[in-house]
């Protein structure tokens, strides 16, 4: 189930590798303060308190806003401060890596002074009983929260970029840019926006996968690795293949529990990650944000 | 108000407020999940006493901070305007900074100037022991700021020289220190050979190791493209951790060892034996410096050297000379690896304990920021940066001021990253191959390899 987590994440750096050929190793960070954003508004909201069936949904939803909110926020002023001045420049793309990887370590050590540098526990905002079963395996409430959200999530994206006006700029950029400024789309805008779908997405997976496990500062970094890997699975680039990736390296993860020693089920994503690399580098539906997506 | 907004002197004022404000967060007092505004509130609420002289609001400082670097913009801004060319203002004045380091421009005369510089450094790393007597004081230079110079010179050949992001470079400290422990007997793994009594033997085994260890990691992953290869690298850091702290039969696992011997070297008449005094640590590191210093400059004019460049501007067009990419790349990552193996064993032999919690990413960051601080393929630059920051952080963490935690050093060094990603991409002192790339960039007179790497850019300049 993790799967849908992994997908949501990877949409972020697929699509920011659509527009500007970058891998955006900040994105990890996003995903962190969109987990912190809604664990705060949690325990505003619920603090101690049992919610009610109807409040548990509306508190749900208010901290899927405030974490994609903040995600998206904190993606754009990744853009703005780490990208955007080298893109003015045109640096080198070591260049764009360098400030990238800059910008995580200065957000994540920003946020572990602010907030304290020890896992915190997140006030639930249900109580997570066993809803139902099938074939032996026990189906919790987190489990549905995941998939309903994921699902609505992954299709509302996939349907705006794929129809409405503005996905039709992220797609023109995506494919040529040049050619795309000329035809009139703002390419900071554009890309700008794509940072901010990609971080709402990031934000509000940061905070489904913080509801079982807490926030700490650190949370971002194997997660993303892990979602980074699936995008690549999948074939870096395109969206489909972003979800595809994710759900796979999802069930991928799984069924090694049987078979690896638990302390190594990190290094699975990472196996996966090379191999991909070294056989199918254009993973398995290839690279194409521009064509399909 | 969106006109208002969008007044460049508004737009300024604005940013660099918020810079301001921001600086001043980060140097603020900590806050917690408890009380998650203290940090903020605290920042600006508190005073800050300056050098035990004066004392002011935070808030105050933060304001008057933003009106002095208004005010030095617009002047600046103000001088470069009468002064008709502001380029050519800026090139005089970068100019006369640089040769004042490196001297001339002029070949020979560049060459000796280094030679002079070389040779006072030498005097000054030989007398450096009788100035700082104290040896607590002479244990944090050689493993707080030699072995990082070490790493950030061997890094330097890795990212400066042959253009490869590596940020799993740790690895190679790692396997260093771990084979001294190994050699030398102190891992649960039984030594290769019987060398309790010449553990100087790990320093060639060490280094022989880890270009081993460049070579295996380097085949697979150097195939790949640069930013795949950045985050793959990480993935072998990551693993190499994980490995050292699970694998409890071989490498001691999450305790790791503290059994190492100091090193010695019984050969014939030559006998000698490192202790816990640090001088002879030093003496021993230095020369290693000196020596990875000579090797690695003679190689960066080299055949190899050249083919490294080659690959980086533009590996299409290598390959087409005939030039191997892979092989050289692999050569890089070896060679590089030699003196993070070297500085893996002074760290084992000198601290006599190896733990998994020494090798973590963020040591490879750390390294990362050395060379991108002191300029990428800049030997000199990357050692006086190296130089200039662990001395930085040996004095914070030695006195650290109020509200500065040794944990936020990466912090500052994520920030510095950025900023000098932003405004000084080549380095402080950056070679003159990279410095020349630049100006061509900024005058839109760069090969295309160097223009085009990255997808979309406006082709307009940004108005100031």
């Amino acid at each position: 189930m993790n799967g849908f987590i992994y997908a949501m994440v990877a949409i972020g750096y697929t699509m920011v590798y659509g527009v500007l050929r970058l891998i955006n190793f900040a994105h990890s960070e996003i995903f962190m303060s969109g987990a912190f954003a809604s664990f705060f508004l949690m325990k505003v909201l619920v603090g101690n308190s049992t919610p009610t069936a109807v409040e548990s949904i509306l508190y749900l939803i208010a901290g899927i806003l405030i974490g994609g909110v903040v995600g998206a926020v904190v993606a754009l002023g990744i853009e703005r401060v780490a990208y955007r001045p080298l893109r003015r420049r045109h640096a080198p793309k070591l260049a764009y890596l360098i400030s990238a990887i800059g910008a995580s370590y200065f957000i994540y050590n920003f946020v572990g002074k602010e907030f304290g540098r020890i896992n915190l526990s997140i006030d639930a905002p249900y109580t997570n009983n066993t809803v139902f079963t099938i074939f032996g395996a026990s189906v919790q409430t987190y489990y549905i929260v995941i998939f309903v959200v994921g699902v609505i999530m992954l299709v509302s994206l996939e349907r705006l970029v794929a129809t409405s006006k503005l996905g039709r700029g992220i797609r023109a950029v995506a494919q040529d840019a040049e050619t795309a400024s000329l035809m009139g789309v703002n390419i900071d805008r554009t890309i700008a926006v794509t940072f901010m779908l990609g971080g709402f997405l990031g934000g509000v997976a940061g905070f489904l996968y913080s509801i079982p496990v807490g926030v700490v500062y650190t949370m971002g970094f194997t997660p993303a690795i892990k979602a980074f890997s699936a995008a690549v699975l999948g074939g870096i680039g395109n969206l489909r293949g972003a979800v595809l990736g994710g759900l796979l390296l999802g069930v991928v993860e799984s069924f090694s529990v049987a078979f690896v020693n638990g302390a190594y089920i990190d290094v699975v994503a990472f196996v996966v990650l090379v191999l991909v690399l070294m056989f199918r580098p254009t993973g398995i539906l290839g690279e194409r944000l521009g064509r399909s997506a | 108000m969106k006109e208002l907004w969008r007044n460049a002197h508004v737009k300024r004022i604005a940013t660099i407020a918020l810079i301001a404000a921001v600086v001043t967060i980060m140097t603020g007092p900590e806050g917690n999940g408890a009380e998650p505004t203290a940090g903020f509130t605290g920042s600006f609420a508190s005073h800050v006493t300056f050098f035990g002289l004066f004392t002011a609001q935070r808030w105050l400082v933060a304001l008057l901070m933003t009106v002095v670097v208004v005010v030095l913009t617009w002047s600046v801004r103000y001088v470069n305007r009468s002064w008709s060319d502001r380029t050519h203002f800026r090139g005089q004045a970068v100019q006369a900074m640089t040769s004042m380091i490196q001297g001339s421009k002029r070949r020979s005369k560049f060459k000796s100037t280094r030679y002079v510089f070389f040779a006072i450094g030498l005097v000054l790393a030989i007398g450096l022991p009788h100035v700082i007597t104290d040896n607590s004081w002479q244990t944090q230079i050689v493993q707080q700021i030699l072995v990082y110079v070490l790493l950030a010179i061997g890094l330097n050949v890795v990212t400066g020289f042959a253009g490869l992001l590596d940020l799993g470079f740790v690895a190679f400290y790692a396997i260093g220190a771990y084979t001294t422990a190994w050699v030398t007997g102190a891992l649960p793994t039984p030594p290769p050979f019987h060398t309790h009594l010449n553990t100087f033997f790990a320093i060639p085994f060490a280094i022989a190791l880890a270009m081993l260890c460049g070579v295996l990691i380097g085949l697979p992953t150097l195939r790949l493209r640069g930013d795949y290869l950045a985050i793959v690298t990480l993935g072998f850091g990551e693993i190499i951790y994980l490995f050292a702290n699970n694998l409890f039969g071989i490498t001691g696992g999450a305790t790791g060892t503290n059994q190492i011997p100091f090193l010695s070297v019984h050969l014939g008449a030559l006998k000698y034996q490192w202790g816990l005094n640090p001088v002879p640590y030093y003496y021993l590191t230095v020369g290693f410096v000196v020596l990875f210093l000579i090797i690695f400059s003679s190689l960066e004019h080299s055949r190899v050297g050249r083919a490294w460049v080659a690959i980086r501007e533009d590996e299409v067009a290598a390959e087409s000379l005939g030039i191997n990419p892979l092989k050289y790349k692999v050569m890089a990552f070896a060679i590089g690896a030699a003196s993070a193996g070297f500085a893996g064993v002074v760290t084992a032999s000198q601290t006599l304990f190896v733990t998994p919690p020494t090798f973590t990413l963020q040591f490879s960051i750390n390294i990362l920021v050395l060379v991108i601080f002191g300029g990428m393929g800049s030997i000199l630059g990357v050692v006086l940066g190296g130089l200039f920051i662990q001395i930085f952080v040996v004095y914070l963490e030695h006195s650290p001021p109020s509200g500065y935690n040794s944990q936020d050093l990466y912090m500052y060094l994520g920030a510095l990253l950025v900023v000098m990603m932003i405004f000084r991409p080549a380095g402080l002192f950056p070679s003159r191959r990279r410095r020349r790339e630049v100006n061509q960039i900024k005058a839109g007179t760069a090969p295309d390899a160097l223009l085009t790497n990255i997808g979309p850019h406006s082709r307009v300049q940004e108005e100031t």
